[in-house]
Formats: structure tokens, C-alpha cells, sequence
């Protein structure tokens, strides 16, 4: 049972081989065996848990139920759930329970999901390792002296050792796709848009946009059909006609044009992961896709635009958290202003505080133009980019990160080479276009390498097709680390 | 400030203005809007500035400012497409740490509002109006050293508005404020209530002397009395020329007015100012607006208060005085219209019953016209008795007082009191008869040249008659009968 996708699991739950009560308990149980070396959760609820699943085969038994009835879904813990602690990741927000749902977790709900638990993540979903957290580092199931990429660390971990049948994440700069890629499972972003960000901590609004982490493409499919949809509450929410994400995945690729950018193979690429990318793209090609040499001139400016972009959102999102309604407050102060300072300083870790002092002085009087407006500009030219290379190819591929998972600490205190880790991703972010992550093999040390498929706009069927057809070809998806098998 | 002063310098006044938009909801949040709730019971999760919460800009309030907009420029000031912005700033009643306000895209973007001074007519030009949030409140009584926050006010939309420094005294700025209270009220966008903070004004003042470049400003904030700005324009004027006079300088700063000592203190120099490191709110789209949005808002505003003057003078020959009184809010001119309605015309007899009787009597019980306890069909009724000449001026107060007091309709009251007028002319001419007969004295002073006897013989007439005497008829058959 931790190894099937979702649709194996729906109809043993159907068949009433497992009751969603079992599954629930089933993965519970793993859970308290091995998150202690993990530490993938922050919080676990048995008690909620078990009363959903409880209603969950209600469901079923009633015929009632839907695709993810039943099915455990470890949830990241910067979606707000009611009655669940939501921390973020933050001691800012150690205390907070959450009083609303948010839109995914009332669309899970609405699915017939089970909240499995909330887990653990880079500080306000700021890193690319899960290792800012105020409950400490996550650790990479395949080897745990290794980070597990970040921000969603927890979700993929969780996915990777089978804690959870599935998760959900978010992505500002990559922090589905990456930690996905470094735990050799699948992660998606949809276009910016088309999942509902309300009752999502914002870090990045602009950039920010959730999706789900899992096995395989299929179940990625079958999440993304629950969270996905217009939602009034969110003012950049797109109000289109529902789709079903599952519709084009038996399709053949022949004929299927894969642009793969020059710039995403220069220094900095990992030999290891270079190798498993080409081996990847030869695959596509014996699946009858071509392959196109596109380029995409701006990628270099992406990471420098980003890290000016995201860090501003943020410092204006963050400030918030003063210390005054909710969250931390400093338990010795002077007077209002001492108030703010030593409940924000206590409150906040390091890098969330680099960010928003780099933030506030992107912004500030004299300094805006020349950061972030220019920052601004970089972003409609990197989008234009890819709408030159989406004339000549229907899927860009490359590598989702330039190395496999380095080790726990190894770039703790140097951000510069953390924020390089994003080099591939944040373009798709910046640009709003859909993205994923798949696993296709292995490099140094045996760690998973990810593959990383970017769409144009409202593309997600087609990749999820292209990814499906890849998997039904290969067996990497199906490897799981040894110690937790 | 002594006439010599006057001629030396020159003041220069530009106004802010909050208008408070009467939505039901809040700008950006469905919580509601009402004044005067417990604390904290109208702020909802958004409100509050939960982690998580996204706001969801409020159609309602942008009709509004479309309203406003097309009542100060037409579509021509309508910016079709406008931004919203963060104004980022901590304060413990501004729970996001920013407010969300327009900054370089404002939805207006001009105007003008014409105004009535002592001079004639002046037109102050508006720079803009942008849409806005109001933050919640601070208590900083009765909590023991500690200060309380409110947030019901937090989220309620606002329209500011920025005129351009075309003032030059604090009579202008106050009827500019005026101007600018009443059209609010009129197109329905404001309730104007300023003891609420509804409507509230900044000033800002600077002096100069003639001809020389514009003076450093001072901004005093948060005016919510016509009687406080003008006072408050006024000692800042003073100051600020006794200031340069002593050899001094003027600081960029914003003040406060306070109304017990009328005086203005420093609450921050420009230095001290803060950075608010304005950004596009990426929660928010820019806002688009569309021709027939624009032309749908069109057709729903009212006749606006200048055009109404005019066709009030034109077409009613009223005086510019008497329509201006009219005008002077939807409410009164509604009542005039209804009761020329009524009447199918009487337009002077109309406008001075309701600028006389009815606003004494109104004022007298410090009411508005919205309560006033004679409807503009009782009026009507009233008027149309004196029309026909059924009673006299006299009569008519007099029915006006039972009306008011709740006796009815002005035909059971004239009925009830037995006031009908005598406008038989054989009955009076007999009335008078006997009163020339009985005043002999009088008759020959009128006739020796005394005019005033001839009023004494009216009075006479008038009492003979127990006051019903139609007075015009009086006159006319005294004259004729004296002429003899």
C-alpha cells in the first residue's frame, strides 16, 4: 500500500481492501517510526486525521466517494487549515491556529482527502533547503547527512520516504520542483493563477503559487483536479472553464517538439546531473519526440531579478507579523517601537530577515528605480523569451537543479550559492508559466536527479502527458531510498 | 492680521480631502461598514490582516469614485485604467503594516469644482482622487497605560482627494470644502459627516510674498470642521508671516490643530518623515474600467448642484441667491422640485416659503430638511390656498405654525380655525365705510399729506375684519375712496 499511485489506492479503498481509517493509521504509524530522522512534520494530529478518514469511508461506504476519498495528504505548513497549528515554519507563528481553511485545504477537504499532518519547511518558505525551520532541518530520505531542497522539503521528504501517499507544497522560485527533484519524486507549479493562493502564507505574491507533490505524473493529475479552480477570494485567481488534468495522458508524443535551452547545460551543471538529463531527453526522442536546440538569452539575469522581486514582496507581506494581533510577541519591551523590534528579531530567523532588509532597500526612496523597477523590466523580457521559444518547441526541458542534494550545512551560510541552487527555476516563476520536476536517475552519492519540464501557459495537461508516457517508459519514479522502503 | 499684512503676502492654500464612501462593505473585505459598533466586531479576517487573507477590491466603492469623477470632469478624467499600491508603514492600527492606496495611477486624475467667493465665482482645480483604505483606531484612554486598537474602521473605503493650491485665503478654502461636502452628498457617494470623520480635510498653507516663487508648505492634518479649518488656515497664516517677518524660516512639516488653544504644533518635520517605499499591490490587478461602465454611471447620476443653479435662474428667474440656497444640497432641491411639482409652477412663491418659513423653522428645531415635519405636498397645499386667495400672508404663517405643530392639511386647518380670507368686494367696501366713517382724524391727516394715517386706516380695516381682509384689496378700495 506505500507504493501504488493514488488511482491503485482509490480502488482499494473502493473495494474495501483498506478503509481510509487503516491507510491513515497505516502511514501515521510510519510517520512516528521515522520522522524522528526525518523530520518532514511539524504537526501531527491523529485524532483530526483519524475523524476525517472515519468520514472519508463514510463516503466511500455511501458510494459517494471521489478520486482522493480516503487518501492521507501531508499538507506544508504554510497553508492555513482550521483548528491546525500553521506555523510557516516560524517561531513568528509557533502559536498560531489557524480560525479558515485555505482554498486547496477546503478543496481537499471538499475531495474527501485526509489531512495526514503539516510539514516542515524553509522559514516563510524562504530557502532551497529546508534547513531555516524553527523545528530545525529537514532531512533528505535517500541520505539524511543531505538537505532535501526547499522550500517544500517537508512535503517531499514526507513523498520520498512514504510517509504520505501524497503532499501538497508551494513554489515562489522552485520550492516545489526542486526539493521534488532532490527527492526523486514528482512536483508540479501550475500557471500562476490557477490555483487559488487564499489561506496560503504569502511570501512572493506575485510569484507564489501552489500545486501537489507526489509519485508519479498521474497522481500529480488527479491532486491538481482538486486543487485547481477560480476562487473569488483571490484577486489573481483565473476564472476559466475546469479542466481535467488526466485527459491527455495516454497520448503518444510523436511528433511532441522538446526545446531544450543552451544556457541550461553551462558551468555550474553538475556532470552527473548533465548525464541523466541527456539520457532523459534520449528517451523523449525513442518516444518520438524531437528535440530543439531554442535559447532563452535572458536566463541569466533571472536569478539576479528574482532576489530583488521576491525579497520586496516579502518585506511588505512580512510586516504583518508585528508582534500586536497574533503570533510571537517579545515577552520584555519599552515602549511600542521596542515592541516591534524585539518581536520581530526574536520572531524571525536569519534569512528571513537578509530578505526583508534586502526587500526594503530595493524599495526604498532613490533606490527603487534602479532595482525594482529594472528588476521589473528583466521580468517582461525573461517572459518574452519564452514566448519566442514556445514558437519553435511545445515542452522546454533541462535540469530543475544544478546538483544533486548537497550536504546538511554545506551552504547554510553562504546565500549567494544557496540562491544559485535556483538558477533553473525561478524563469518559470518570473514568466508565471507551469513547471515540473520528474525523477530520471541518479548521480553523485546515488542521489536522485530531477527533470525539469516547463509548459507555456495552461500547458499543465499536455506536460503531465509528456511526463505520464516518460514513466510508463522508465522506472525511476519507482524508486524509493532503501532505509525506508 | 492687519490690512498692511494682506497686501504684503500672499497665502496659498491646496486641501486633501477624505471622503468616507458610503459602501455597505469595506473596500476590500465583505465585513460591514457601520458606524458606531463594539470594537473589533467589524473586522473580519481580512481585516484583521490574518496570515493568509487576500484582499478583493469592493465594485461599490469604484462606482463611486466614478460617480465623483464624472460629477468633477466628466469621462475625460477617468483614468481607464489605475493601479493600486502598498504604503508600507508599522502603526498598531494598520494591521498589514501597509495600506493599500493608489499612488501613481489614480483613478481621477483632474476635475475641477467651482466655488462662490466674495469676488464671484472661482473654479479650484483638482489634481486627483485616488481610492484608498482607512486604518483602524487607537484608544489610548481607559486602558491602564496600555493602548487599545479598534479595527472596525480598518478596510473602510476612502476617497482622496487633492486639489491643487489655487486657494489664497481661508474663506475660499472653507467654501471649497463646502462645495466639495455638498456635491459629495449630492451624487450619494459620502454621508458627510464630519463629527464621524466622514469628511475631513488637510491643509496645506504656505505664504509668499507677491510674485515670488511658492513659500515652503506646512501641511495641518485631520480637519473634520469647516470652523476648525478656517481657524486653523487662519493662526497658521498668521505664524507663518510673523515667522518670516521675525527673519525666521518655514520648515516643510505637517501640524496639528488644536481647538482649545487655536493654535498649531509640530507633530513631524520632513526629516523625520517617513519612507513609505510605495509598490504595485501584486494581491491586486489594476483596475480596468470600461466605457460602458463609465457610460452606465452616466446615466444614473443626478442633475449635478451648478447645472441645477443655472436652470433654476434661467428658466425659473429666480435670483442666483435663492437658487444657490436651493442647490445647496439634494435633499432641498428634491423638496423644491416636489413642491413646484405640485403646484405646476410657483416658482418664486415656492423658493421664498421654503427659504423663509420652512429653514426658520427648521433651524429654530435645529432639524434638516430630510425631518422636517411638513412634507412637500402640505406645502404644496398651503401654497395653492394662497394662490387662490382663499387667506392672506398673515393666515398663511398662521396655518403654517398648525401644519407644523401636526393639525393636517392646510384646508382643515384654514376650516378648523375659520381663516378663510374676505374677498367680497361689496363686504369690505362696507368694512370700509364704516372705518372711514369711524376715523375721521385720520381721513383728513392722509388728506393734509401724512402717508402713515393710511396705514393706520388699513390696520383699522384689517382688525374690522378680524384679519381675513384680503390686505391687496384693502389697499385698493381705500385709495379709490379717498381719492374721492
Amino acid at each position: 500500500m506505500l507504493n501504488v499511485t493514488l488511482k491503485q489506492l482509490a480502488l482499494a479503498l473502493a473495494q474495501k481492501r483498506i478503509s481510509s481509517v487503516e491507510l491513515t493509521q497505516l502511514h501515521l504509524e510510519r510517520v512516528a517510526r521515522i520522522d524522528p530522522v526525518l523530520n518532514a512534520f511539524i504537526t501531527i494530529d491523529r485524532e483530526r486525521s483519524l475523524a476525517q478518514a472515519q468520514a472519508a469511508d463514510a463516503l466511500i461506504a455511501a458510494g459517494k466517494a471521489q478520486p482522493l476519498t480516503g487518501v492521507p495528504v501531508a499538507v506544508k505548513d504554510i497553508f492555513c487549515a482550521q483548528g491546525w497549528l500553521t506555523t510557516c515554519g516560524s517561531k513568528m507563528l509557533a502559536n498560531f491556529v489557524s480560525p479558515y481553511d485555505a482554498h486547496v485545504v477546503g478543496r481537499l477537504n471538499a475531495a474527501g482527502a485526509v489531512i495526514l499532518g503539516k510539514t516542515n519547511m524553509d522559514e516563510f518558505a524562504m530557502g532551497s533547503s529546508s534547513e531555516t525551520s524553527f523545528r530545525g532541518p529537514v532531512k533528505n530520505p535517500w541520505d539524511p547527512a543531505r538537505v532535501p531542497g526547499g522550500s517544500s522539503g517537508g512535503s517531499a521528504a514526507a513523498v520520498a520516504a512514504r510517509m504520505a501517499p501524497a503532499a501538497i507544497g508551494t513554489d515562489t522560485g522552485g520550492s516545489i520542483r526542486q526539493p521534488a527533484a532532490l527527492c526523486g519524486i514528482c512536483g508540479i507549479k501550475p500557471t500562476y493563477g490557477v490555483v487559488s493562493r487564499y489561506g496560503m502564507i504569502a511570501f512572493a505574491s506575485s510569484l507564489d503559487q501552489g500545486g501537489p507533490i507526489a509519485k508519479c505524473a498521474e497522481d500529480l493529475a488527479l491532486l491538481l483536479n482538486a486543487m485547481a479552480g477560480f476562487d473569488a477570494r483571490d484577486s489573481t485567481s483565473l476564472d476559466r472553464p475546469g479542466e481535467d488534468y488526466t485527459r491527455a495522458l495516454e497520448q503518444p508524443l510523436a511528433g511532441l517538439r522538446i526545446g531544450v535551452p543552451k544556457e541550461y547545460f553551462g558551468a555550474g551543471l553538475g556532470a552527473d546531473v548533465a548525464a541523466a538529463i541527456e539520457t532523459a531527453l534520449a528517451q523523449y526522442e525513442k518516444l518520438g519526440a524531437k528535440r530543439i536546440a531554442i535559447s532563452l538569452p535572458n536566463s541569466g539575469l533571472s536569478v539576479p531579478a528574482y532576489y530583488v522581486i521576491a525579497p520586496a514582496e516579502a518585506s511588505s507581506n512580512l510586516s504583518r507579523y508585528d508582534g500586536v494581533r497574533y503570533g510571537y510577541r517579545a515577552p520584555q519591551y519599552t515602549d511600542l517601537v521596542d515592541l516591534y523590534c524585539k518581536s520581530r528579531a526574536q520572531g524571525f530567523g536569519a534569512e528571513v530577515k537578509r530578505r526583508i532588509l534586502i526587500g526594503t532597500y530595493v524599495l526604498s526612496h532613490g533606490y527603487y528605480d534602479a532595482y525594482y523597477l529594472k528588476a521589473q523590466k528583466i521580468r517582461r523580457l525573461i517572459a518574452q523569451d519564452f514566448v519566442k521559444a514556445y514558437e519553435q518547441c511545445d515542452l522546454i526541458m533541462g535540469p530543475t537543479a544544478p546538483s544533486v542534494a548537497f550536504a546538511v550545512g554545506e551552504k547554510a551560510f553562504d546565500p549567494v550559492q544557496m540562491y544559485l541552487n535556483d538558477i533553473y527555476t525561478v524563469a518559470a516563476n518570473l514568466a508565471g508559466l507551469p513547471a515540473m520536476s520528474i525523477p530520471c536517475g541518479f548521480g553523485e552519492g546515488g542521489m536522485p536527479v530531477g527533470l525539469h519540464v516547463i509548459g507555456n501557459y495552461f500547458s499543465e495537461a499536455k506536460m503531465l502527458n509528456a511526463a505520464h508516457q516518460y514513466q510508463r517508459a522508465t522506472d525511476w519514479h519507482t524508486r524509493a531510498p532503501r532505509e525506508f522502503a | 492680521m492687519n490690512a498692511k499684512r494682506e497686501v504684503q503676502w500672499e497665502t496659498v492654500i491646496g486641501l486633501e480631502t477624505h471622503a468616507q464612501l458610503s459602501t455597505v462593505s469595506k473596500i476590500f473585505s465583505g465585513a460591514a461598514t457601520q458606524f458606531g459598533a463594539a470594537p473589533n466586531v467589524q473586522a473580519c479576517a481580512v481585516d484583521i490582516a490574518l496570515p493568509g487573507v487576500l484582499p478583493v477590491l469592493n465594485q461599490a466603492a469604484v462606482e463611486k469614485a466614478l460617480r465623483f469623477g464624472l460629477a468633477v470632469g466628466g469621462p475625460d478624467v477617468i483614468n481607464r485604467r489605475s493601479v493600486f499600491a502598498r504604503k508600507n508603514y508599522f502603526y498598531p492600527d494598520l494591521p498589514k503594516g501597509y495600506q493599500i492606496s493608489q499612488y501613481e495611477l489614480p483613478i481621477v486624475a483632474g476635475g475641477s469644482v467651482k466655488i462662490q467667493t466674495q469676488e464671484g465665482e472661482k473654479i479650484v482645480r483638482l489634481t486627483r482622487a485616488h481610492l484608498e483604505e482607512d486604518a483602524g483606531k487607537s484608544l489610548h484612554e481607559d486602558f491602564h497605560g496600555m493602548s487599545g486598537i479598534d479595527l472596525n474602521r480598518a478596510g473602510t473605503p476612502l476617497l482622496e482627494i487633492v486639489s491643487e493650491p489655487d486657494m489664497c485665503s481661508s474663506e475660499e478654502a472653507v467654501a471649497y470644502a463646502k462645495a466639495l461636502h455638498a456635491l459629495v452628498r449630492w451624487i450619494g457617494i459620502c454621508d458627510g459627516n464630519m463629527q464621524e470623520g466622514s469628511f475631513r480635510c488637510d491643509a496645506n498653507v504656505s505664504v509668499r510674498r507677491p510674485g515670488a516663487p511658492l513659500g515652503t508648505r506646512r501641511e495641518i492634518k485631520n480637519l473634520n470642521s469647516f470652523r476648525f479649518l478656517q481657524q486653523a488656515i487662519e493662526y497658521e497664516v498668521r505664524w507663518q508671516i510673523e515667522t518670516l517677518e521675525d527673519g525666521g524660516s518655514i520648515e516643510q512639516a505637517t501640524v496639528l490643530f488644536d481647538p482649545d488653544t487655536g493654535q498649531t504644533r509640530m507633530m513631524r518635520t520632513k526629516e523625520d518623515a517617513h519612507d513609505y517605499r510605495y509598490f504595485p499591490d501584486p494581491d491586486l490587478l489594476p483596475l480596468e474600467v470600461s466605457a460602458a461602465w463609465i457610460d452606465r454611471i452616466r446615466r444614473d447620476l443626478p442633475e449635478l448642484p451648478q447645472a441645477k443653479r443655472e436652470r433654476y435662474v434661467r428658466d425659473y428667474q429666480l435670483s442666483d441667491y435663492d437658487a444657490g440656497v436651493l442647490t445647496a444640497s439634494r435633499e432641498v432641491a428634491d423638496f423644491y422640485e416636489q413642491l413646484i411639482g405640485a403646484l405646476g409652477g410657483g416658482y418664486k412663491l415656492a423658493s421664498s416659503w421654503i427659504a423663509g418659513e420652512l429653514f426658520g423653522a427648521l433651524r429654530r428645531a435645529g432639524m434638516e430638511i430630510s425631518q422636517s415635519p411638513i412634507s412637500s405636498a402640505q406645502l404644496a397645499g398651503l401654497l395653492q390656498q394662497i394662490q387662490q386667495n382663499a387667506i392672506n400672508g398673515k393666515q398663511a404663517k398662521e396655518v403654517f405654525d398648525a401644519m407644523w405643530a401636526g393639525e393636517g392639511e392646510a384646508a382643515t386647518i384654514i376650516a378648523a380655525k375659520g381663516l378663510s380670507q374676505i374677498s367680497d368686494a361689496g363686504e369690505l367696501e362696507q368694512v370700509i365705510d364704516d372705518v372711514l366713517a369711524a376715523n375721521a382724524r385720520s381721513v383728513e391727516e392722509y388728506r393734509a399729506g401724512k402717508d402713515k394715517a393710511f396705514n393706520a386706516l388699513v390696520g383699522q380695516a384689517m382688525k374690522a375684519t378680524k384679519g381675513k381682509g384680503n390686505p391687496a384689496q384693502i389697499n385698493e378700495i381705500l385709495k379709490k375712496k379717498l381719492a374721492r
